[in-house]
Protein backbone atom coordinates (compact mmCIF):
# COMPACT_ATOMS: atom_id res chain seq x y z
CA UNK A 1 0.00 0.00 0.00
CA UNK A 2 0.83 3.64 0.06
CA UNK A 3 0.91 6.44 1.95
CA UNK A 4 0.44 10.28 1.34
CA UNK A 5 2.46 12.74 3.56
CA UNK A 6 1.27 16.24 3.25
CA UNK A 7 4.10 18.86 3.32
CA UNK A 8 3.11 22.58 4.40
CA UNK A 9 5.20 25.10 4.82
CA UNK A 10 5.97 24.56 8.56
CA UNK A 11 5.76 20.94 9.05
CA UNK A 12 8.27 19.63 11.00
CA UNK A 13 7.11 15.83 11.40
CA UNK A 14 6.47 14.84 7.97
CA UNK A 15 9.88 13.02 7.74
CA UNK A 16 8.92 10.91 10.92
CA UNK A 17 5.37 9.94 9.51
CA UNK A 18 7.36 8.98 5.88
CA UNK A 19 9.84 7.25 8.03
CA UNK A 20 7.23 4.91 10.15
CA UNK A 21 5.47 4.30 7.22
CA UNK A 22 8.61 3.30 4.40
CA UNK A 23 11.32 2.01 6.76
CA UNK A 24 9.68 0.90 9.96
CA UNK A 25 5.79 -0.56 8.79
CA UNK A 26 8.08 -0.96 4.96
CA UNK A 27 5.08 0.53 2.31
CA UNK A 28 5.61 2.66 -0.56
CA UNK A 29 5.19 6.17 1.00
CA UNK A 30 5.52 10.14 -0.44
CA UNK A 31 5.79 13.43 0.62
CA UNK A 32 3.36 15.83 -1.23
CA UNK A 33 3.98 19.44 -1.27
CA UNK A 34 0.46 21.48 -0.13
CA UNK A 35 0.72 23.28 -3.43
CA UNK A 36 0.04 20.05 -5.21
CA UNK A 37 -3.32 18.85 -6.40
CA UNK A 38 -3.12 15.30 -6.37
CA UNK A 39 -2.44 12.49 -3.65
CA UNK A 40 -0.04 10.29 -6.50
CA UNK A 41 -2.61 6.87 -5.89
CA UNK A 42 -2.39 7.01 -2.10
CA UNK A 43 -4.17 4.34 -0.44
CA UNK A 44 -3.97 6.66 3.09
CA UNK A 45 -3.49 10.24 3.78
CA UNK A 46 -1.51 11.31 6.73
CA UNK A 47 -1.63 15.49 8.07
CA UNK A 48 1.97 15.46 10.20
CA UNK A 49 2.37 17.46 12.88
CA UNK A 50 4.19 20.81 13.48
CA UNK A 51 3.25 24.44 12.47
CA UNK A 52 2.10 24.87 9.17
CA UNK A 53 1.76 28.54 8.21
CA UNK A 54 3.12 29.14 10.97
CA UNK A 55 0.18 28.89 13.05
CA UNK A 56 -1.18 32.45 11.14
CA UNK A 57 -4.47 33.27 12.67
CA UNK A 58 -5.05 29.64 14.26
CA UNK A 59 -3.68 26.89 14.42
CA UNK A 60 -4.69 24.83 10.84
CA UNK A 61 -6.78 28.13 9.83
CA UNK A 62 -3.86 28.73 6.80
CA UNK A 63 -3.14 25.35 5.68
CA UNK A 64 -6.67 24.49 4.89
CA UNK A 65 -6.90 26.51 1.98
CA UNK A 66 -3.77 24.79 0.48
CA UNK A 67 -4.66 23.50 -2.81
CA UNK A 68 -4.20 19.44 -1.52
CA UNK A 69 -6.28 19.90 0.90
CA UNK A 70 -9.46 19.95 -2.14
CA UNK A 71 -8.07 16.15 -2.83
CA UNK A 72 -7.40 15.57 0.80
CA UNK A 73 -11.58 16.59 0.98
CA UNK A 74 -12.21 14.25 -2.26
CA UNK A 75 -10.56 11.54 -0.82
CA UNK A 76 -12.15 11.74 2.72
CA UNK A 77 -15.37 11.91 1.24
CA UNK A 78 -15.11 8.53 -1.32
CA UNK A 79 -14.23 6.96 2.36
CA UNK A 80 -10.20 6.89 1.91
CA UNK A 81 -8.08 6.90 5.63
CA UNK A 82 -7.16 10.48 6.37
CA UNK A 83 -4.93 10.52 10.16
CA UNK A 84 -4.32 14.25 11.06
CA UNK A 85 -1.20 13.99 14.00
CA UNK A 86 -1.14 17.05 16.10
CA UNK A 87 -1.14 20.25 13.43
CA UNK A 88 -2.82 17.77 11.05
CA UNK A 89 -5.45 16.97 13.77
CA UNK A 90 -6.06 21.10 14.10
CA UNK A 91 -6.06 21.09 10.02
CA UNK A 92 -9.04 18.56 9.56
CA UNK A 93 -11.13 20.62 12.81
CA UNK A 94 -10.50 24.21 10.87
CA UNK A 95 -11.17 22.33 7.23
CA UNK A 96 -14.56 20.82 8.60
CA UNK A 97 -13.34 17.25 8.22
CA UNK A 98 -13.99 16.61 12.26
CA UNK A 99 -15.97 18.44 14.40
CA UNK A 100 -14.99 20.74 17.01
CA UNK A 101 -11.56 23.50 18.00
CA UNK A 102 -8.82 23.34 19.93
CA UNK A 103 -8.20 26.22 22.87
CA UNK A 104 -4.96 27.03 24.11
CA UNK A 105 -3.51 23.89 27.17
CA UNK A 106 -5.26 24.86 30.44
CA UNK A 107 -1.83 25.19 31.93
CA UNK A 108 -0.67 27.60 29.37
CA UNK A 109 2.22 25.72 28.68
CA UNK A 110 3.66 23.85 25.56
CA UNK A 111 3.69 20.04 26.73
CA UNK A 112 6.22 18.00 25.67
CA UNK A 113 6.72 14.68 27.15
CA UNK A 114 5.44 10.98 26.93
CA UNK A 115 1.56 10.33 27.96
CA UNK A 116 -0.62 7.13 27.66
CA UNK A 117 -3.77 7.20 25.95
CA UNK A 118 -6.46 4.24 25.67
CA UNK A 119 -7.58 2.79 22.06
CA UNK A 120 -11.57 3.51 22.66
CA UNK A 121 -12.36 2.17 19.43
CA UNK A 122 -11.12 -0.38 17.11
CA UNK A 123 -13.45 0.05 14.41
CA UNK A 124 -11.36 2.59 12.40
CA UNK A 125 -8.84 1.94 9.72
CA UNK A 126 -6.28 3.62 12.56
CA UNK A 127 -6.96 1.65 15.38
CA UNK A 128 -7.82 -1.99 13.66
CA UNK A 129 -5.15 -3.55 14.84
CA UNK A 130 -5.44 -2.20 18.39
CA UNK A 131 -7.11 -4.90 20.89
CA UNK A 132 -9.55 -2.58 22.84
CA UNK A 133 -9.04 -0.96 25.73
CA UNK A 134 -5.13 -1.01 24.75
CA UNK A 135 -3.11 1.47 26.70
CA UNK A 136 -0.40 3.49 23.98
CA UNK A 137 2.53 5.32 25.97
CA UNK A 138 3.01 8.07 23.08
CA UNK A 139 4.77 11.18 23.43
CA UNK A 140 2.38 14.86 23.17
CA UNK A 141 3.78 18.03 21.67
CA UNK A 142 1.95 20.80 21.62
CA UNK A 143 0.51 23.91 23.00
CA UNK A 144 -3.10 23.97 21.80
CA UNK A 145 -4.07 20.76 22.33
CA UNK A 146 -7.32 21.77 24.45
CA UNK A 147 -9.87 20.04 22.35
CA UNK A 148 -13.58 21.58 22.90
CA UNK A 149 -16.70 21.59 21.04
CA UNK A 150 -19.99 22.40 22.30
CA UNK A 151 -21.78 20.33 25.09
CA UNK A 152 -24.40 18.98 22.27
CA UNK A 153 -21.40 17.95 19.44
CA UNK A 154 -19.71 16.27 22.49
CA UNK A 155 -22.68 14.67 23.61
CA UNK A 156 -23.56 13.55 20.21
CA UNK A 157 -19.38 12.27 19.75
CA UNK A 158 -19.74 10.06 22.84
CA UNK A 159 -23.18 8.40 21.45
CA UNK A 160 -21.54 7.48 17.80
CA UNK A 161 -18.51 6.13 19.72
CA UNK A 162 -16.77 8.70 17.67
CA UNK A 163 -14.25 9.28 20.11
CA UNK A 164 -11.26 7.38 19.53
CA UNK A 165 -8.20 8.42 21.92
CA UNK A 166 -8.56 9.15 25.38
CA UNK A 167 -6.06 10.50 27.97
CA UNK A 168 -5.16 7.96 31.01
CA UNK A 169 -2.98 6.72 33.64
CA UNK A 170 -0.25 4.19 33.20
CA UNK A 171 -2.76 1.78 34.71
CA UNK A 172 -5.63 3.23 32.39
CA UNK A 173 -7.72 5.62 34.37
CA UNK A 174 -9.31 8.72 32.97
CA UNK A 175 -8.37 11.12 35.30
CA UNK A 176 -7.97 14.92 35.52
CA UNK A 177 -4.21 14.26 36.61
CA UNK A 178 -3.72 12.21 33.12
CA UNK A 179 -5.08 15.03 31.22
CA UNK A 180 -2.17 17.06 29.98
CA UNK A 181 -4.29 20.09 28.22
CA UNK A 182 -7.80 20.16 29.61
CA UNK A 183 -9.57 18.54 26.79
CA UNK A 184 -13.04 17.86 27.88
CA UNK A 185 -13.75 14.15 28.64
CA UNK A 186 -10.00 13.83 28.40
CA UNK A 187 -10.47 13.26 24.56
CA UNK A 188 -7.08 12.98 23.28
CA UNK A 189 -8.39 11.71 19.20
CA UNK A 190 -11.71 11.42 17.65
CA UNK A 191 -13.03 10.08 14.10
CA UNK A 192 -15.84 11.33 11.43
CA UNK A 193 -19.09 10.01 11.59
CA UNK A 194 -18.05 7.53 8.67
CA UNK A 195 -15.11 6.25 10.88
CA UNK A 196 -12.64 7.25 7.87
CA UNK A 197 -11.14 10.37 8.78
CA UNK A 198 -9.03 10.17 12.45
CA UNK A 199 -7.32 12.78 14.33
CA UNK A 200 -5.32 12.80 17.35
CA UNK A 201 -3.14 15.22 19.22
CA UNK A 202 -0.18 12.70 20.05
CA UNK A 203 2.15 11.47 17.59
CA UNK A 204 2.42 7.96 17.02
CA UNK A 205 5.15 8.53 13.86
CA UNK A 206 7.72 9.14 17.24
CA UNK A 207 6.73 5.99 18.45
CA UNK A 208 7.18 3.31 16.15
CA UNK A 209 10.85 1.65 17.08
CA UNK A 210 12.19 1.26 20.44
CA UNK A 211 15.24 2.94 19.77
CA UNK A 212 13.76 6.17 20.83
CA UNK A 213 11.72 5.00 23.99
CA UNK A 214 8.31 3.66 22.85
CA UNK A 215 7.18 1.73 19.64
CA UNK A 216 3.54 1.61 20.72
CA UNK A 217 2.32 4.02 17.89
CA UNK A 218 3.63 1.41 15.34
CA UNK A 219 -0.04 -0.61 15.78
CA UNK A 220 -1.67 2.81 14.56
CA UNK A 221 0.33 2.03 11.16
CA UNK A 222 -0.14 -1.62 11.26
CA UNK A 223 -3.94 -1.09 11.75
CA UNK A 224 -4.39 1.31 7.95
CA UNK A 225 -2.81 -1.63 6.54
CA UNK A 226 -4.55 -3.98 8.10
CA UNK A 227 -7.62 -2.80 7.26
CA UNK A 228 -7.24 -1.91 3.52
CA UNK A 229 -6.02 -5.31 2.71
CA UNK A 230 -8.72 -7.08 4.36
CA UNK A 231 -10.64 -3.91 2.19
CA UNK A 232 -8.73 -5.26 -0.80
CA UNK A 233 -9.29 -8.72 -0.25
CA UNK A 234 -13.01 -8.31 0.16
CA UNK A 235 -13.51 -6.38 -2.35
CA UNK A 236 -11.04 -9.00 -4.99
CA UNK A 237 -13.78 -11.58 -3.32
CA UNK A 238 -17.07 -9.85 -4.46
CA UNK A 239 -15.18 -9.12 -7.95
CA UNK A 240 -14.54 -13.53 -8.11
CA UNK A 241 -17.96 -14.04 -7.16
CA UNK A 242 -19.54 -11.82 -9.58
CA UNK A 243 -17.48 -13.05 -12.41
CA UNK A 244 -18.37 -16.47 -11.48
CA UNK B 1 -13.98 52.77 4.48
CA UNK B 2 -12.26 50.97 7.50
CA UNK B 3 -13.96 47.81 9.18
CA UNK B 4 -12.70 46.79 12.74
CA UNK B 5 -12.96 43.21 13.45
CA UNK B 6 -12.88 41.86 16.76
CA UNK B 7 -12.63 38.74 17.59
CA UNK B 8 -12.86 37.29 21.60
CA UNK B 9 -13.88 33.46 22.84
CA UNK B 10 -17.68 33.15 23.38
CA UNK B 11 -18.66 33.62 26.74
CA UNK B 12 -18.96 29.87 27.35
CA UNK B 13 -15.59 29.04 26.43
CA UNK B 14 -12.89 28.97 29.15
CA UNK B 15 -10.35 31.67 28.25
CA UNK B 16 -7.15 30.24 30.16
CA UNK B 17 -4.65 33.31 28.91
CA UNK B 18 -7.28 36.01 29.85
CA UNK B 19 -7.56 34.20 33.57
CA UNK B 20 -3.76 34.26 33.75
CA UNK B 21 -3.55 38.13 32.51
CA UNK B 22 -6.58 38.90 35.02
CA UNK B 23 -4.12 37.27 37.97
CA UNK B 24 -1.12 39.25 37.09
CA UNK B 25 -3.34 42.54 37.28
CA UNK B 26 -4.36 41.38 40.71
CA UNK B 27 -0.65 40.69 41.30
CA UNK B 28 0.19 44.25 40.58
CA UNK B 29 -2.96 45.38 42.83
CA UNK B 30 -5.72 46.04 40.44
CA UNK B 31 -8.35 43.74 42.39
CA UNK B 32 -10.87 45.99 41.01
CA UNK B 33 -9.95 44.20 37.26
CA UNK B 34 -12.88 41.19 37.75
CA UNK B 35 -12.46 39.90 34.42
CA UNK B 36 -9.81 39.83 31.40
CA UNK B 37 -11.12 38.10 28.29
CA UNK B 38 -8.73 38.16 25.11
CA UNK B 39 -9.13 38.32 21.91
CA UNK B 40 -7.70 39.43 18.26
CA UNK B 41 -8.48 42.83 16.29
CA UNK B 42 -8.22 42.97 12.93
CA UNK B 43 -8.41 46.65 10.89
CA UNK B 44 -9.72 45.86 7.12
CA UNK B 45 -9.56 48.24 4.59
CA UNK B 46 -12.75 47.83 2.54
CA UNK B 47 -13.73 49.44 -1.19
CA UNK B 48 -17.23 49.66 -0.76
CA UNK B 49 -20.13 52.22 -1.59
CA UNK B 50 -21.71 52.02 1.78
CA UNK B 51 -20.78 51.56 5.65
CA UNK B 52 -23.71 48.86 5.05
CA UNK B 53 -21.62 47.01 2.22
CA UNK B 54 -18.46 47.32 4.21
CA UNK B 55 -20.11 45.66 7.18
CA UNK B 56 -21.84 43.12 4.97
CA UNK B 57 -18.49 42.02 3.66
CA UNK B 58 -16.44 42.02 7.01
CA UNK B 59 -19.30 40.18 8.40
CA UNK B 60 -18.47 37.53 5.97
CA UNK B 61 -14.61 37.45 6.28
CA UNK B 62 -14.96 37.28 10.04
CA UNK B 63 -17.65 34.01 9.48
CA UNK B 64 -15.11 32.42 7.00
CA UNK B 65 -11.55 33.18 8.22
CA UNK B 66 -11.27 35.66 10.83
CA UNK B 67 -13.15 34.18 13.40
CA UNK B 68 -13.68 30.14 14.74
CA UNK B 69 -17.21 29.96 15.01
CA UNK B 70 -16.68 26.60 17.11
CA UNK B 71 -14.97 28.87 20.06
CA UNK B 72 -15.26 32.70 18.89
CA UNK B 73 -17.82 35.23 18.61
CA UNK B 74 -17.10 39.10 16.83
CA UNK B 75 -18.06 42.32 16.61
CA UNK B 76 -17.93 44.80 14.10
CA UNK B 77 -17.43 48.59 13.87
CA UNK B 78 -17.13 50.38 10.25
CA UNK B 79 -15.76 53.74 9.85
CA UNK B 80 -15.31 55.85 6.68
Amino acid sequence: MKFAVIVFPGSNCDHDAYHAAKHVLRQDAELIWHKDSSLKDADAVILPGGFAHGDYLRTGAIARFSPIMQAVKAFAAAGGPVLGICNGFQILLEAGLLPGAMLRNRSLHFRCEHVHVRVEQTDTPFTAAATARQILRIPIAHGEGNYYAEPDVIERLERNRQVVFRYVTASGEETDAANPNGSIHNIAGITNEARNVVGLMPHPERACELAVGSADGLVMFQSVLKALTFASATASAAVSVLEK
Amino acid sequence: MRARVFVTLKPSVFDPQGTTVTEALHTLGYGAVKDVRQGKYFELEIEAHSSDEARRLASEAADKLLANPVIESYRIEVTA
